[in-house]
This record gives structure tokens, sequence and C-alpha cells, in this order.
């Protein structure tokens, strides 16, 4: 049954609709996949009977030739999306065993289409990280390791259960989301494709928030082709968040394989750090010269502002989170640690079922929102997002079409070697949350190896809801990068 | 805009003024909440009327309700005011089981509301205007029940979420008699528009107090204090008069006065201390994320102006225009959108409204609204109907009954119902108009006091004694201005 498991989304969608094998067979394929996989920790909760049952009544639709453009798919989804009746928890102690009694309108748009749910990804606690080291059902693994070393790695994050489970075959495609790199930053660390789409382009209802006006879901997948499959049924207009767009959504699968003769793709000046690892350095000049030999024409751009994004990123993002997480004072759901008084309750409840970097994060979210700091730190970094945005804005004016950059400072690092200093770990998304700042869509597609054997991803820039071009521009890197499997020690 | 001038309080150093500005919550009529599905409606069982964005679970968004939006717009622009096509949802952060979202949704520095204003009805006619900061929507908190559990408390999430307007006035109300008689205007206008209904038991009204005392003839403003969460508009006056004289006293006494939220205890007549400002609250303002900026177009507010009904100062205008009411009478009318409309149902009902209109708006106030409140009821349960009453009106006006047949005619109607015409016919009520019949009676009375006659001669007004003679000889059915217009005749006068 492994050969099921290693096959592309879109091949499994081929040789389901050929009736070479079923959606159960497929569902339990993987299933036996996740059971040998425990030590990565990629999922919280498994739901065989669930995957069981919904694999049963896709292949009946299949038999009758009604089945969805996702029939039969397994997918495995990250527990900040809310499931009817399984456990969501955010990966977080304060959530418990909490069980909502609705579906998100991300995975319900899945189930539509006939996808089969596995389980629920681990992922940093409220996805505040970026190496999954904060979940409270622990690290997750990443499949990869250094050459000839036994080094267990983070698979990055927030959304490193659903990175490590699609690297390591557990899953044929997984939701996640991104705040400010926690799709493309993991996705890039594991040898897999994220995408990110435009603020707005899928609905956040359902989704346990960290920063509302940064989040946005998308998929994590093997392939460009595979992420643009999963990105037509999680996209589209919802009635019930009103930041979600109202707007058409195009058949993404059709722009893998389009030409890129012509387009111009912009080198952004500001993103050559110093001490940048060379092989970083030499992985982007190929992703440009790869392009280029597709027909693209670089262009050097500058985007001024990018130097104040990570420190405005952390006050913008931590400022909307101590507000979204006040919900969370165990009065209705979740863990309850009782005081004598209301205040106390409170405060017993969130110091016990927030881990550190959630409390640092709302501590320094109602700091920078405190009377008298407002000005100085909130509305100041408003003011440079609209500046940021404004950069991309003048880039775009000016022709480019979408812009290249590495995803990731460096390939990924091992547990507990980034633990100490906050300020190192956020440099992580340093690439990355420009791209939530300016509520662009951005694709981390593999591009390369390090020196250690570890991948390494580009990642693409686009303009306002045009996802497509993102794809048709990571194929072509994908193409000429080949793909990347870890190989199987676990 | 200057604030009328109130009454002054006298201390024991001089006299002061007081200085007053309102918060008013009125919660918007709709059928659901500002941001949820949920019901508005009151008194259900607890949180039964919950929806999951009310009780704040994880991954819910709120999406306004339109109608609301309408609302603060149309109550806007009954108070004159200027409508902000472009305002802002903001969160206000404190935690409080009231509030799962730990935060309230409001409007902070860009309400949909601005400037207006409300002309108050003060004793003796005058009027006054107060002038409207801002009106801004917000989000309602839930209700903590602290009587179930020794040693527990409850929560019922069904007020959560429901529309609230905030209404801020400038500190231009001078004492406790122009206090409440904005909140009397205000509640009349909204109730007009239909915006709110201004149920205060209900809660649905209630106000925050803002009370600063001055020094008479000085302008600048004293340190305030808040009495917080007034729902009845004669113990707000209440408590305003003690809050003054109780700032007065410390000042006087050589203290200052803390700022600081009060609340007023009816029973013991006084207000104290809540919680004072170094307790206060950091809200911790922010845009709320999850909700664009409200925008519309002017369209918008235009289609919504040319919906407005007409409200009661312009009532009152063409009341006293139309059918010369005195100011007063039409201020009466117009004070309960109810009263307004009986008294429109009835000049509809009269065949001459020009004729008889201020005479239909005096038995409406005097014989209608006083045995009303003489038996406790309102006019929705008024017992003698707008068609009734016209009819009474007309009877009147077209001189078929006089005034004192039509009261004994308004009793029979009150107690036994019935068509006033048919019961004028059929009780023989009828008013003598026939002259010949009166003439006969004056010749007698005539005859019978020539003292009297000597008198009226000399000084015509005392020829009333005649007309009263014949009325009474006549059982009250002689038309006294026939009556009237023969006896000068006869008299020469």
């Amino acid at each position: 049954m492994t050969d099921l498991t290693s096959l592309t989304l879109a091949e499994a969608r081929e040789g389901l609709a050929n009736k070479s094998f079923t959606s159960l067979e497929l569902t339990d394929a993987h299933l036996g996949a996740i059971e040998a996989a425990r030590a990565l920790n990629a999922f919280v909760m498994e739901t065989p009977d669930q995957a069981r049952a919904m694999a049963r009544a896709v292949d009946a639709k299949i038999a009758k030739g009604e089945g969805g453009p996702l029939a039969g798919i397994p997918l495995g989804i990250k527990d900040l999306f809310a499931t009817r009746d399984v456990r969501t928890t955010a990966c977080s102690k304060i959530l418990g065993d909490f069980v909502p009694t609705y579906e998100s309108t991300i995975t319900s748009q899945l189930w539509r289409d006939g996808a089969v749910m596995l389980g629920k990804l681990n992922n940093d606690e409220f996805a505040m990280g970026s190496s999954n080291e904060t979940s409270c059902f622990g690290p997750v693994v990443n499949p990869w390791r250094r050459d000839g070393s036994n080094t267990t790695l983070v698979p990055g994050g927030s959304s490193g259960g659903s990175a490590s489970a699609v690297a390591a075959l557990l899953c044929m495609g997984a939701t996640a989301t991104d705040t400010g790199g926690s799709i493309r930053q993991p996705a890039a660390f594991t040898g897999t494709v994220g995408i990110k789409p435009t603020y707005g382009r899928c609905s956040r209802w359902g989704i346990v928030a960290f920063a509302s006006s940064l989040d946005q879901a998308g998929p994590i997948a093997r392939t460009v082709r595979d992420s643009a499959i999963l990105m037509r049924s999680m996209a589209g207009h919802d009635p019930k968040d009103t930041t979600s767009a109202d707007r058409a959504v195009p058949d993404y699968e059709a722009a893998i394989g389009k030409s890129v003769k012509g387009m111009k793709i912009g080198i952004p000046r500001e993103y050559r750090l110093d001490g940048m690892p060379q092989e970083i350095e030499k992985l982007w000049s190929e992703g440009a010269a790869w392009l280029k030999a597709a027909g693209a024409e670089l262009v050097d751009v500058s985007l001024p502002h990018t130097k104040y994004a990570l420190p405005a990123y952390y006050i913008v993002a931590p400022a909307e989170a101590s507000s979204n997480l006040a919900r969370y004072d165990g009065v209705r759901y979740g863990l309850r640690v009782p005081g004598r008084s209301i205040g106390e309750q409170y405060e017993n409840t969130r110091a016990e079922g927030f881990g550190a970097e959630v409390r640092r994060r709302v501590m320094i979210g109602t700091y920078v929102l405190s009377a008298g700091y407002y000005d100085a730190y909130y509305l100041r970094a408003q003011k440079v997002r609209t500046l940021i945005k404004r950069d991309f804005e003048d880039c775009f004016a000016k022709g480019v079409h979408a812009i290249l950059t590495p995803a990731t400072p460096s390939a990924a690092f091992g547990i507990g070697e980034k633990g100490a200093d906050p300020v190192e770990m956020y440099l992580n998304d340093i690439f990355t949350v420009t791209v939530n700042m300016a509520g662009l869509p951005g694709i981390a597609v593999p591009a390369g190896k390090d020196t250690q054997g570890l991948p390494l991803g580009l990642q693409l820039i686009g303009r306002p809801f045009d996802e497509e071009t993102l794809f048709s521009l990571g194929e072509v890197i994908e193409q000429a990068a080949g793909r990347f499997t870890p190989a199987r020690w676990w | 805009m200057s604030a009328a001038s109130g009454k002054l309080i006298k201390g024991a150093t001089g006299d002061w003024e007081t200085v007053i500005g309102l918060e008013v919550h009125a919660q918007v009529t709709s059928n659901s909440k500002l941001f949820s599905g949920a019901s508005t409606e009151f008194g259900g069982e607890p949180n039964s009327h919950v929806s999951l964005v009310d009780a704040a679970m994880p991954g819910m968004l709120p999406v306004i309700n339109e109608e609301c939006v309408r609302q603060a717009v149309r109550t806007g622009l009954g108070l004159n005011a200027k409508i902000n096509l472009r305002s802002v949802f903001d969160r206000k952060n404190y935690f409080y089981p009231d509030s799962p979202q730990g935060y309230q949704i409001s409007q902070y520095l860009s309400p949909v509301v601005g400037e207006g204003e409300v002309v108050l009805e003060l004793d003796g006619g005058k009027t006054a205007t107060v002038g409207i900061e801002r009106l801004h929507l917000e989000q309602d908190a839930g209700k903590l029940l602290h009587d179930r559990s020794p040693n527990l408390s409850y929560v019922d999430l069904n007020r959560c979420g429901v529309a609230l307007m905030e209404i801020v006035s400038k500190p231009e109300i001078r004492d406790a008699e122009q206090a409440k008689a904005y909140v009397t205007k205000l509640r009349s206008i909204l109730r007009y528009l239909g915006t709110c209904d201004g149920d205060m038991e209900k809660g649905s009204l209630r106000a925050d107090v803002n009370v600063s005392v001055r020094r008479a003839g000085t302008t600048e403003l004293g340190t305030r204090c808040e009495i917080k969460n007034m729902n009845s508009i004669s113990f707000m006056g209440d408590a305003i008069e003690y809050e003054a004289r109780r700032q007065i006293e410390i000042i006087e006494d050589g203290g200052s006065i803390d700022q600081e939220t009060r609340l007023y205890d009816p029973g013991k007549g006084e207000t104290r201390s809540m919680r004072s400002k170094e307790e206060a609250h950091d809200y911790r303002y922010f845009p709320d994320p999850d909700l664009l900026p409200l925008e519309f177009s002017e369209a918008y507010v235009a289609e919504i102006k040319a919906g407005l009904p007409e409200l009661p100062d312009q009532k009152k205008a063409r009341f006293i225009a139309d059918f010369g009411l005195s100011p007063y009478d039409a201020s009466v009318l117009v004070a309960e959108r109810e009263s307004a409309d009986f008294y429109e149902t009835v000049l509809a009902g009269l065949a001459d409204k020009a004729r008889d209109g201020k005479l239909a708006a005096n038995w409406v106030i005097n014989e209608l609204f006083g045995r009303l409140n003489k038996e406790g009821r309102d006019i929705t349960g008024s017992p003698v109907s707008a068609e009734q009453l016209s009819a009474i009106v007309d009877l009147i006006g077209e001189g078929t009954i006089s005034g004192k047949i039509a009261k004994d005619l308004f009793e029979i109607v009150w107690t036994e119902g019935g068509d006033p015409r048919a019961l004028v016919e059929s009780r023989g009520m009828k008013q003598v108009t026939d002259l010949g019949a009166n003439e006969k009676e004056v010749d007698e009375i005539i005859a019978a006091n020539p003292d009297k006659v000597a008198q009226a001669r000399a000084k015509p007004q005392l020829a009333g004694w005649f007309v009263g003679q014949v009325m009474k000889s006549s059982g009250g059915k002689a038309n006294p201005q026939a009556v009237n217009d023969l006896l000068k005749s006869k008299l020469g006068i």
C-alpha cells in the first residue's frame, strides 16, 4: 500500500476516477502510514473511523459518477480549524477537550468536494511559533534529517504538523494557516509546496483566530498542481466573514503549465541580507535563472520599507492576538482553574492554560495597545504597514508580475536549538511577514538542498488575487528543481 | 451653541450652577442582534437567544446587521445630526463574564453619527436647545445572576450583542429639570422614529449622567462624577439634585471632587462611589480587524431621510399653525407618539378640521386625558375611540349639542359605548335651536327680572346671566349662542 501514499493528489484523483483503487483503500494506506509515523507527532488527533466512513460514502458517490473535485482524497486538517464533533484545540491547553458543534467554512468546502478527513494536525499553540515547538502536544519532528545525522529537526511552524505530514506521505495534502509565514516557512523546511493566498481569498470563519488582519488559510501539498487543486476548493466568498472577497474562484489548475514568457519578475535588493548563507544566495540566483530560461524577464526592484516589516509585524500581530485570545477565560468552554474571585479565576486559568510564547505575545500586545503607548507602537506599526503595502503597489505598477525571494534565511534547525532568544526565532519570518502585512499571495516552492542535504525553498509574491501567476511560475521552478522526498527513517 | 440657564443651587457661600452631560444607551429596535442572527426578544429563558458569535466560540466572526445601521442613521437624522458616511468599529477590551469576547465592539474615534441637537420643552412653554456630541453603535453586554447560588454567579447572554445606540450630549444641561426634559424629549423622538421602544423598565433606555458644579457666573468646568445606569427619569432628577449638593458641600468645606463613577440608590436617595479614576479600565481601543469600516453613500442617507416620519417638533409647529393650538397644548399632544396619533385620527374624522381642530384638542387633552389619568389608563386602552370623539366634537361644532350636553354624551360613550350621533337622537339630547321655543322663555325671564334688565343694559356683559337662566330652564338643550343673540336683540344691547 506504500505506493498509494506516494502518489500525488492529482495522480490519486486519476486512479480513483479510473477505479484503479477505492478511496477506502487510499484512506487505509494513509491511516497505516500515520500509525507508523507517530514518532513525527504530526497528528494530535487521528480520526480513522470518520475517515473510513467518509471514504465509503465517497466511494458510493464515485461509483454513481457523482464525486466532487476532491472525491476520495484523504487530507489532514490543522488543529486551528473547527471540525464538528472532532476535538479542536489550536494545540493549546486552554481549549482542553473542546469539541465544536460547527464546521469551519474551509473544511466544510473540502468535505463538500469529497475530501476525506484523516485527523487533526499539530501546530504551534494558537499558531504562534516558527518551529512547532510551542504546541501543548509537544514538538513536531521534521521527516528530514541532515545527511548522516540523527538530530531531530523542526518542521517549521506554525503549520509544522501539516508540512511534516505532507512531506512524510501521511496525507495527500493538508490545510494550514499563515499569519507571518506559517504556511511558507514549514513548506520550505520540509520540501513541500505551500501557498498563502491573498487576504480575503479564503474564509476565516471557524478558524481559531490569531491576528485577524493577517491570518489567511491555504494548503500545503507535495506539488504545485496539488496545491492549485486544493486552493480551488478552499477559496471563495463567505457571507459569514465580512473580510472575505466576493469574487469568482478561478480554475487554478488551469494555470499550471501556462507560459511565463514575457513575465516580469522582480528581484528585491532589500531581501539580500548581510551574512545570508551562501547556499541561500545561490538558490535564489538559480531560481531566477530558471525563470529567465522559461522566458521571464528579471528586473531589480526596491521594497525600501522591508526592514521595518518584522518589528511592525511583532506589534500588530500580538496586539490583535491579545484581544482575540481574551475569550479564553474559563467561563464558557475549555480549561477552567477556579479561584476565589472571577479575577483570580481568569488569572489561574490563563496562567495555566497558555504556554510561554502565547503569554509573551499577549503581554506584548496588551502593552502596545495601552493608553500612552498606542500611538508610539500600534499606530506607528499600522503606518509602516501602509508603507510596506505601497512598496509592493509601486513595484507592481511598474509592470512586475511577481517577486522572487528566498522563503527562509536558513534550512530547518534542530529541536531546542533556538529556544532561548525569541527574537532569533522571529527572524525566521523575515522574508514572509511582508506578504502578510501587505495582504498579498505568496507561494513557497522547494528549489534545492543545502550542503547538509536539507530542502530549501523559494518564495514568489504575487499581485492581489493573482494566485494563478504564482502557480504558473511555481511550476517552472518545480520542473527545474525536481521534487524532494525525505528518506524514511521512522 | 450656548446652554439655557438653569436653576441655581444656593450654597453656604453663594450660588452654584450644575453642569450636566448625558450618555444615553438606547436599545435599537431590530429583530436580531448587532453582529449575529440571534433574537433580541426580551424575557426569554436564560441563554435561549445566544448564537455561536454571541458566546464568542473559537473562530466566530461578527457580521454587521444592516437594519441596526439603518436605525442609527434614522436616529441621527431625527436628531438633526451629521451622518458620517464612513465610520469604524473598534474593540473596547475588558474582562468580565458578561462580555464573552473579552471586548465590546463599539465605535470610538469614528462614530456613525456626529453633532446634532435636541430642543427641550421646559415649564411655562419655554424651550432650550441641547447639543448632541455623537451617536455610535455598540454591543450590549450579558447579565450576571447572583441570586441563584450562594457561591457561584450565573451568566445569561440573551442580551449580549444586542445593538445599542450610545447618544452623547454636550455638557449643556444646567439642572435636573432640563436633564429630565432632555431624556423625555430624546425618548419621544426615538419612539416617533421607531428606532428604540424607550421602555426604561426593561432597560431599553438608560442613562449615564455626568455631573459637575461651579460657582454661578464662572465658565470653567468642575471635576465631574458619572452616575451610572439610571433607568428612571424621576430617579435621575433626584440623583442629579443629590449629587450636585454633595459636590457643593465638599467644595465649600474646602475639599475637592474626585473624578469617579457613582451609583444612585433610590431607597436611600443618595449616590455612592463605585470606582475611582485610578481603578478605571484601560480599554485598549483599536479598530476591530474582523470588520470593514462602515461605509455608505449620500443616496443611502437621502433615501432614509425621505422615509422619516413627522417628528414631534414638526408636528407641534403644524398643530399650532393649522389649528391655532397653544404651544402648551400642542406639546402635550405630541409628547407621546400614541397621543399625537390619536389626535390626528380625531382630526381626520372631523367634518370641519379648520373650525373644530382646536376644540378637538381641548377634548382630547381635558376630557379624554383627564379621564384616562383618573383611571390610570393610557391612550392605547381608551374606551372612547378617536372616531367616537370626532363625532362628539362634530356634534358640538355644528351646534347640535352644547358643550355641557357633550360631557354627558362623553360619559355615556365612555361607559356604554355606541355611536354618539345615534345616541343624541335616541336619547333626545339634541340642542334646541328652535328660536320660537327659546323666545318664549327669554320673554318670560326678561319680564320677571326688570332690575337685571336695567343692569344688563348698563353693562352688556351681564347679559350672560340671562343666557344661564335660559339654559337652566331648557335643561341644557338650548343653543347658548342662539340664546345670546336673541337676548341681545330683545334687550337692545
